[in-house]
C-alpha cells in the first residue's frame, strides 16, 4: 500500500475507519482539538456523538460494545476531559468490555511541566486498562491505533486508551495502515489441550450432580450455539452470572437461574451439594462465591477459561481447560454421554417453587399498595415479549431487573457487573440503540443513578435517538438502605432522596414522559411508552422500602442464602 | 500458607510505562517489594526484571499471572532459594585515613573477599558481592570505624532450571 502525507489528526481519523468504526462517543476541548477539526471533514464517514459529559462517552460506548460486540470508542481532551473517562475505564476493564480511548495531551515539550489541563493519564489508566500508550509523534499513530484495537479485542477483551500529544496530531507523517495481527509477547487465547477436554469430559460423564455456571465469557466468544448444545447433550442444569444473562433463553428448561448475591434459591443452595461444578468463561467473583472457604468445597471444578490468571485466583480447580470456549465446547461436545439428570433437576424445582412461593409471587403479585420493582419489570416481559435490550444501572433495580427480565436473544442484557457504577444504564442505553438501531433498548435505572448521568438526557434530545428509560423511583437509594435496614439497625444515613420533578427535566430536554403511581395506569403506561417510535421516560413511583430476596450477606456461604 | 523469599524473574519487552504496570500489581494487594532490579537480558530487546518478595505460594501464583497477563510481558516465573544462584552487590566508601590507621581494616577486605574500586586521598570504595547476609556481615564489621555512605543493589539471579524464552518468542511469531 503506498503512503500519503497527512496530519497525524487525519491519520486518527483514517486509522478510525480502517479498523471499520463509523460511530465514536466524545467531547471536544483544546488538546483534542486538531482531531476535532479533521471530523468536521470526514461526518460523512465517521458520526461523532457529542456527549454532556466524557464518563457518557465511556458508557456509551461500552454499551454499544456490549450490544454489538464491536469495539467502542470514546474520545476526549487532555487533563479533566481525560481522568473524566476513567470510571468508564475501570467499568469496561472488569467487565471485559472492548473499547478504545483517545485522549489528547499537551504537546510534547510541555509534558512533565503541569501544563494547563495536563494529567499523567497514562500513570492514572494504567491499573484500569489492558493497554495504554502514550504517542509524542505522528508517525508512531498508526501503528499504535492498529495495536490498540487489536489488543481491545482479541483474547479476554478490554479497554485501551491511547494518549496522543498535540503536536503528535499537528504534525504530519507518511501515512500507510496495517492492521495489527500478532504482538510478539501477547498470547490473546491459549492453545486447547485437548487431553484437557478429554479429562473434563470424563469428569462430566462420571457426575451425578453436576452443575453448569457460565458467565460472559459465552457471549464475548460468541459460543452460545456450542454452549447451548454441550447443555442440551449433557441434561445439566447451568445458572448464570449476572455478566452471563442472555447467552441462554431465559426460558429454557436447563436454564435453572442467577447465581450469586441476589441470584436464586436454587442454584445457590445447590452449588454446594453438585459433585462436579463446570464454570465456562466466568471468574468466581465474589458476589458469585459469597465465602471462599465454604464454597463447592464438596464438587470437584472444572474451568473452561481463556485468560489463565483467573485459574485457581479464587477457586481451585481440579480441570483447568484454557483456550477459545468455542472451540473448547467444540471439542467437549463429541465426548459428552447424553443425559437427563431428572432426580437432580427435581432438586432445583422444589427449591424454586419454595422461592416461588416466598419470594417471587408476591413480587410479581404484591398485595401491598404500592407498586414493586419485580412488577414493574415483568410488565416490561409483557410488552417486550423478551426481545428488548434491557440496559440496567446500579442497585435494587439492577437486581430486580436481573432476576426477572427475560431475554429470548444473547447480548441483551448491559448492566455494570463488576464495578458496580451508578450512572452507566442512561448513557450505556444510549450507545446500545445506536449499534443496534433495529432493537428495542429499555434503560432500568433508579432514582439515585439517574442523577449521576441524568445530563445525557441532552445528548439523547439532540441525537434524537429512541430509547426508552424506565426509572424505578423509591426515593431511596435503595440498596444501601436495605444493608441499613439489614445490618445497620434501621440507620438510614444518607440515603433517602429528595428528588426534583423528573418528568419536568425529560421535558425539559423534549423527551416524551409520563409518571405512574398507581398499579392500574401501569401495563397502559408501559405499552404506550414500548409502541413510542421516540424517546420516552417513564417514571415508576415504587414502594419505598422494599428489600431484594433472596440474599446471601457479604461474607456468607452461598448456602446460607436469606429468603427473607 | 507461610510467608517465604519468592524470586520473581519477568522476561519482557523493552518499553516505556511497563514498570508502573508491573509495581501496580503488588500495589494493589498490599505487598512490599524487598527489591528490584532491571536490565537487558541474554536476548536483544528483552529486558528482565527481578523482584524480590515475602509471601505466600498462592500469592506469588496470583501474582506472576497477573504480571504475565501484561501485553508486553513475555513470561514469568517464581522460584524459592533453594532454586537460584542470586547476589547483591555493595559498595562502601571509607574514609582513606582508616586505611593506614587500622590495620584491621585491610584484615577485613582481604577475609571477607571484597574489592577495592578506587582510592583517593579522602575516601576509598570498597565493592562486595555476596548474599545479603554476606554483605550484612560485612557492614558489621566496618560499622564501628565509620562508613561515610553504603549503597546495597537489587538482588540479581539466575535460575537453576531453564526458562527457554527464545524458544517461547519464536512461537508467539
Amino acid at each position: 500500500m503506498g503512503t500519503i502525507r497527512i496530519s497525524g489528526a487525519e491519520a486518527i481519523i483514517r486509522c478510525l475507519l480502517e479498523e471499520g468504526v463509523d460511530l465514536i462517543y466524545g467531547y471536544p476541548g483544546g488538546a483534542i482539538m486538531p482531531v476535532y477539526d479533521e471530523l468536521y471533514k470526514f461526518q460523512d464517514q465517521l458520526h461523532h456523538v457529542l456527549v454532556r459529559h466524557e464518563q457518557g462517552a465511556t458508557h456509551a460506548a461500552q454499551g454499544y460494545a456490549r450490544a454489538t460486540g464491536k469495539v467502542g470508542v470514546a474520545i476526549a481532551t487532555s487533563g479533566p476531559g481525560a481522568t473524566n473517562l476513567v470510571t468508564g475505564i475501570a467499568d469496561a476493564q472488569i467487565d471485559s468490555t472492548p473499547m478504545v480511548c483517545i485522549t489528547g495531551q499537551v504537546g510534547r515539550h510541555l509534558l512533565g511541566s503541569d501544563a494547563f489541563q495536563e494529567t499523567d493519564i497514562i500513570g492514572i489508566s494504567t491499573p484500569v486498562t489492558k493497554w495504554n500508550f502514550q504517542v509524542t509523534e505522528a508517525s508512531q499513530i498508526p501503528e499504535i491505533i492498529a495495536k490498540a484495537f487489536y489488543i481491545a479485542r482479541s483474547g479476554r477483551p478490554g479497554p485501551v486508551l491511547i494518549d496522543i500529544t498535540k503536536n503528535a496530531q499537528f504534525d504530519e507523517l507518511d501515512f500507510s495502515y496495517e492492521k495489527c495481527t500478532g504482538i510478539r509477547s501477547y498470547n490473546p487465547v491459549p492453545k486447547l489441550n485437548l487431553d484437557k477436554v478429554a479429562e473434563a469430559a470424563a469428569l462430566i460423564n462420571s457426575a451425578k450432580k453436576p452443575l453448569i455456571v457460565f458467565g460472559q465469557g459465552i457471549i464475548l466468544g460468541q459460543a452460545e450455539a456450542e454452549f447451548k448444545a454441550v447443555l442440551e447433550k449433557s441434561g445439566i442444569p447451568a445458572a448464570w452470572t449476572i455478566l452471563g444473562l442472555s447467552a441462554l433463553p431465559t426460558d429454557h428448561p436447563l436454564n435453572v437461574g442467577m447465581l450469586g448475591m441476589h441470584g436464586n434459591y436454587a442454584p445457590n443452595l445447590l452449588t454446594n451439594e453438585c459433585d462436579v461444578l463446570i464454570a465456562f468463561g466466568m471468574r468466581f467473583d465474589d458476589r458469585v462465591t459469597g465465602k471462599l472457604s465454604t464454597y463447592a468445597k464438596q464438587a470437584k471444578v472444572i474451568h473452561f477459561e481463556i485468560d489463565p490468571a483467573e485459574i485457581d485466583k479464587n477457586v481451585k480447580t481440579e480441570i483447568a481447560v484454557l483456550g477459545d470456549v468455542k472451540e473448547s465446547l467444540a471439542a467437549l461436545l463429541p465426548l459428552l454421554d447424553a443425559k437427563s439428570h431428572d432426580l437432580w433437576h427435581n432438586e432445583f424445582k422444589e427449591l424454586a417453587k419454595v422461592e416461588y412461593e416466598s419470594v417471587i409471587k408476591d413480587e410479581l403479585n404484591p398485595s401491598t399498595a404500592g407498586l414493586s420493582m419485580g412488577e414493574t419489570i415483568e410488565m416490561i416481559n409483557k410488552h417486550s415479549k423478551g426481545d428488548a435490550i434491557i440496559v440496567s444501572d446500579v442497585g435494587q433495580h439492577q437486581m430486580f431487573a436481573c432476576r426477572y427480565a427475560k431475554f429470548n436473544s444473547t447480548k441483551s442484557n448491559i448492566t455494570s457487573g463488576g464495578l458496580g457504577t451508578m450512572g452507566f444504564a442512561l448513557p450505556a442505553a444510549i450507545g446500545a440503540k445506536m449499534g443496534k438501531p433495529d432493537r428495542e433498548v429499555v434503560a432500568i435505572i433508579g432514582d439515585g443513578g439517574f442523577q449521576m448521568t441524568i445530563q445525557e438526557l441532552g445528548t439523547i434530545f439532540q441525537t434524537q435517538v429512541p430509547v426508552k428509560i424506565v426509572i424505578l423511583n423509591n426515593e431511596f437509594l435503595g440498596m444501601v438502605r436495605q444493608w441499613q435496614e439489614l445490618f445497620f439497625d434501621n440507620r438510614y444515613a444518607s440515603t433517602k432522596m429528595i428528588n426534583p420533578n423528573f418528568v419536568a427535566i425529560a421535558e425539559g430536554y423534549h423527551i416524551k414522559s409520563k409518571k405512574v403511581t398507581q398499579r392500574e395506569d401501569l401495563d397502559a403506561a408501559v405499552a404506550e411508552m414500548l409502541a413510542s417510535k421516540d424517546s420516552y421516560f417513564l417514571e415508576v413511583m415504587v414502594e419505598k422500602e422494599n428489600n431484594v430476596f433472596p440474599m446471601i450477606p457479604t461474607g456468607a456461604c452461598v448456602s446460607e442464602i436469606r429468603l427473607s | 500458607m507461610e510467608d517465604k523469599t519468592f524470586t520473581i524473574s519477568v522476561y519482557s519487552e523493552n518499553n516505556v510505562g511497563l514498570l508502573n504496570r508491573i509495581s501496580g500489581i503488588f500495589l494493589k494487594r498490599h505487598i512490599n517489594i524487598l527489591s528490584l532490579n532491571v536490565s537487558e537480558s541474554e536476548i536483544e530487546n528483552v529486558s528482565r526484571f527481578i523482584i524480590v518478595v515475602n509471601t505466600t505460594e498462592k500469592w506469588v501464583q496470583n501474582i506472576v499471572g497477573q504480571i504475565e497477563k501484561q501485553i508486553e510481558v513475555i513470561k514469568a516465573f517464581y522460584h524459592t532459594d533453594e532454586e537460584t544462584i542470586y547476589l547483591e552487590n555493595a559498595l562502601f566508601k571509607i574514609a582513606s585515613s582508616l586505611l593506614f590507621d587500622e590495620k584491621q581494616i585491610q584484615n577485613i577486605i582481604k577475609e571477607s573477599q571484597s574489592t577495592i574500586v578506587t582510592v583517593s586521598r579522602d575516601f576509598f570504595v570498597i565493592s562486595k558481592s555476596g548474599r545479603r547476609s554476606e554483605i550484612e556481615e560485612l557492614y558489621e564489621k566496618f560499622k564501628p570505624y565509620g562508613i561515610m555512605q553504603f549503597v546495597r543493589s537489587g538482588r540479581i539471579s539466575v535460575s537453576k532450571e531453564k526458562m527457554e524464552i527464545s524458544s517461547l518468542l519464536e512461537t508467539f511469531k
